[in-house]
């Protein structure tokens, strides 16, 4: 299979970095999974093929560590931080307010596709709990207000102004 | 306040360029070493500052460093642990996000020292803008030759690259690092062979937090006795502390190591939010156990939290006021411990399982009266029989709630529900 000419030579690139070409499957799945959207069985097979390692080394990782989509997400993931700092400063609530909100539980998507809502482990921004992760960026100290500000935000223009 | 080491370029505008990095002494411990130092003086340096690694188990860095094998069968390698998953923590992504040449020259120091050419800086994945910053800052490094090919002039040449992490607490633990930066599945392995001897691409390898490697710069430029002039004899050093959770002023705050932890939170951190009383610390991580309120007048360092029955980890300092219920706490902590338990040895795997159900329904007002035996039993067989650390404080966070909050528990059994709800 034909991958995009720059998908490859990014992987190719990122594979420069190591001796061993089994070294460059994480950064080659962040390619494919930025190019792609999700990591289907096709997708893998072609960054096991742009490689050329064995394609059960490429399912093994995509399958273990959680930043590595195997199903489709939102267009917005909202990842909640539920650790401690962040329960003791209020997670929970804003967990089901978010839930409220949107309609959904946690992993759930909305039904137009625009947010995905999970919790997850430390986000190491415990100085700003509560925090949440939306995409590449953080964004702390929030409380239920932000939140609403946030999502309308992102619902309206794609982007959030400040982080 | 005590003059800042780790932290003294935090604050300036741009502290992330290389430019100003210069102006305020940057790169000048480099130049330094590969002028006035060999390899083996350098390791000498790092040895009598009695630093030791900032990432946890607190071993003296200069001797991990000399256990690398001198000679040149194999490339050696340097890889600078940037996982920081350890719930509380926050220190190192504020070091990459602030001040990444500080972190770049203490690796080039190291790798000096130990003879390496290349180092993985392995960063957790969520951290993006830390990634970007220090990618960044690599790339001005390089232009500038202060990574490349013979540095400055010298016969030493390195460079570094960022390995990406994809959200895998278990990557903190270094065998496991070194398995995911082989294009494996983050799964401890059983030591020896230790990383020294047979590391990454069975080359030897040295694995350095970041706090770790930067305070390697200061330490060639100022002295290893200047150094260990700061904190207790045994625990030396400028320290960062990661304040979080019922707090006025939560933050990153360098202070000497060995202060008073009661003294960290509440003139630090400001205390707890009006109206409310301190009722547990948690020191050093979720990894730590957590101290009663009683216990807070015990010294940040290594020992003396050991000696108190507890760990500096990775001091995340988390403080739990009076309206918190303990078992929710330590639900809370064994289910991460839960989720991030890698899955290769029993123990962990299914003994944090069955922890996890009990607590479930302790919390729930379901618990039954030898849930708290059971628990203590699978403490047991969890501590001491897992291949790494994480089993062990999962097990010893367990172990000091029950030990300390008993009758919160025993009162969640009795009454048949949550008194805090």
């Amino acid at each position: 299979m034909n991958a995009p000419m720059d998908m490859r030579m990014r992987i190719e690139a990122a594979a420069a970095r190591y001796p061993d070409q089994r070294s460059a499957i994480m950064p080659a799945l962040y390619i494919a999974q930025k190019e792609r959207g999700v990591l289907t069985g096709e997708v893998l097979e072609e960054v096991a093929d742009i490689l050329g390692v064995e394609r059960i080394w490429v399912y093994e990782l995509a399958t273990f560590y959680t930043l590595y989509h195997t199903e489709q997400v939102g267009r917005f993931h909202l990842q909640l931080c539920n650790n401690l700092s962040c329960m003791l400063r209020g997670a929970e609530e804003l967990q089901a307010h978010m839930e409220q909100v949107l309609g959904i539980e946690k992993g759930g998507t909305t039904g137009d596709g625009l947010f995905t809502l999970s919790t997850v482990e430390c986000l190491g921004a415990c100085e700003m709990a509560p925090v949440m992760q939306v995409g590449d960026d953080y964004h702390g100290n929030l409380d239920a207000a932000r939140i609403d500000e946030l999502l309308t935000a992102l619902r309206n223009t794609g982007r959030v102004g400040d982080d | 306040m005590t003059e800042a080491v780790l932290l003294k370029n935090v604050g300036i505008a741009d502290s992330q360029r290389l430019s100003v990095y210069e102006t305020t002494g940057g790169y000048s411990a480099l130049a330094k070493v590969l002028k006035e130092y060999t390899p083996e003086e350098t390791i000498e340096i790092v040895k009598d500052s009695g630093l030791r690694g900032r990432g946890g188990a607190g071993f003296p860095t200069g001797l991990k460093w000399s256990f690398v094998p001198k000679g040149a069968e194999k490339p050696k390698y340097l890889c600078c642990n940037a996982d920081e998953g350890e719930p509380g923590t926050f220190k190192d992504r504020i070091i990459m996000e602030e001040d990444p040449h500080l972190l770049i020259e203490g690796m080039a120091i190291c790798a000096y020292a130990i003879g390496a050419e290349t180092a993985y800086v392995y960063v957790r994945g969520e951290y993006v803008k830390a990634i970007r910053i220090l990618e960044a800052a690599i790339s001005e490094a390089r232009e500038q030759g202060y990574l490349g090919r013979r540095i400055m002039g010298s016969d030493f040449s390195f460079d570094v690259h960022i390995h990406e992490g994809a959200g895998a607490y278990i990557c903190g633990e270094e065998t496991a690092m070194l398995e995911s930066l082989q294009g494996r599945r983050a799964q401890p392995k059983l030591k020896p062979p230790f990383p020294a001897v047979a590391g990454l691409y069975e080359s030897p390898t040295v694995i350095n937090n970041v706090e770790t490697l930067a305070c390697v710069p200061a330490i060639i430029e100022r002295g290893a006795y200047w150094f260990r002039g700061i904190g207790p004899e045994k625990s030396p050093g400028p320290k960062l502390y990661c304040l979080s959770g019922h707090l006025r002023k939560p933050g990153l705050y360098e202070l000497p190591m060995g202060i008073p932890l009661r003294e960290l939170v509440d003139d630090y951190g400001g205390g707890p939010p009006e109206g409310h009383r301190i009722k547990a610390v948690i020191p050093g991580g979720v990894s730590a156990p957590l101290i009663p309120e009683s216990g807070l007048d015990v010294g940040m360092d290594f020992d003396s939290l050991a000696a108190a029955g507890s760990m500096l980890g990775s001091a995340g300092v988390i403080v739990i006021d009076d309206r918190t219920c303990i078992v929710k706490v330590a639900t809370r902590i064994i289910e991460f411990f839960h989720h991030e338990s890698c899955g290769k040895c029993t123990p962990c795997r299914e003994g944090l399982d069955w922890v996890v159900k009990i607590l479930r329904r302790i919390e729930a007002g379901e618990g039954a009266p030898n849930d708290l035996d059971q628990l203590e039993g699978l403490c047991s067989g969890i501590f001491g029989n897992t291949f790494c650390a994480l089993g062990d404080g999962a097990a010893m966070g367990l172990r000091a709630s029950l030990e300390h909050f008993r009758d919160e528990f025993v009162t969640h059994i009795d009454e048949g529900r949550c008194p805090f709800h």
